[in-house]
């Protein structure tokens, strides 16, 4: 069974088509891969279909823009997986 | 259906709330300006109204699914595909889906359909953002409109 890294870099890949090697764990999905707000709402249907769960986006947004948190947090992959696993887990 | 006007929607038909479903009807006009370039003497609905039109629909049913809350946005169109033609005077039924709600959008499948046969279908993805001052009265305005009610209580979780 793919990691959720695997998962997370294929749908990115196949998303915004960006070479699969250029994504990373340390990949900053905006500042790193240049993945724009349009494109990480498709991503999000895809994680959400892939993992059964359903990324709180907004409540991301909000965080980050009120500077509460930073934007790295959730839009660095290793960290972006660990919020995955996470919602995965609370799922179970 | 008045085209210059993007009001595709004549009248909801149906609002299921449970399946997430909503089917309207339309009727495409006899005449209309959209008509006189797409084609001369050969008047087809355009492949993009007939978009608009299924994004309306999703529009309307994922506005009454979540209370009128947020404005939905179309962002974008997956997997369209037009299978027939349709031209002035076609009844149109329109049927949307909402596939997926996820945080600060959606996704609807939608198709249209003219005497039982497939006329085009999509997938469409919905960004959820407030309401424009003022838009939100006159979105329910025009949904009491066209049939369908804005007012039921407790907004979708």
């Amino acid at each position: 069974m793919a990691s959720t890294f695997e998962t997370v870099a294929g749908i990115i890949s196949e998303t915004c088509d960006i070479p699969r090697e250029q994504i990373t764990p340390e990949s900053h999905a905006i500042d790193d891969l240049g993945v724009d707000s349009l494109a990480f709402l498709d991503i999000a249907f895809a994680i959400d279909k892939a993992f059964g769960i359903k990324l709180p986006l907004e409540t991301w947004t909000q965080e980050v823009n009120e500077g509460k948190v930073p934007a790295e947090e959730y839009f660095v992959l290793k960290n972006l997986c660990a919020r995955i696993d996470e919602l995965v887990a609370a799922k179970a | 259906m008045r085209l210059e006007y993007f009001q595709m929607i004549d009248r909801v038909a149906h609002f299921d709330e449970a399946g997430e479903r909503l089917e309207a009807h339309s009727t495409v006009p006899m005449e209309s300006p959209v008509f006189e370039g797409h084609f001369p003497d050969h008047p087809l609905m355009p492949g993009v109204l007939l978009t608009e039109t299924m994004a309306q629909a999703s529009g309307y049913l994922i506005l009454a699914l979540t209370r009128f809350t947020h404005m939905p946005f179309l962002a974008g169109v997956e997997k369209a595909k037009f299978r027939s033609f349709v031209g002035p005077g076609a009844p149109l039924v329109i049927e949307a889906r909402r596939i997926h709600q996820g945080s600060g959008y959606a996704v609807t499948k939608a198709k249209i359909a003219s005497g039982g046969k497939g006329i085009c279908d999509a997938e469409l993805m919905f960004r959820m953002l407030p309401f424009p001052e003022g838009l939100s009265d006159r979105m329910r305005e025009q949904a009491r409109t066209i049939g369908l009610a804005p007012d039921a209580p407790a907004p979708e979780a």
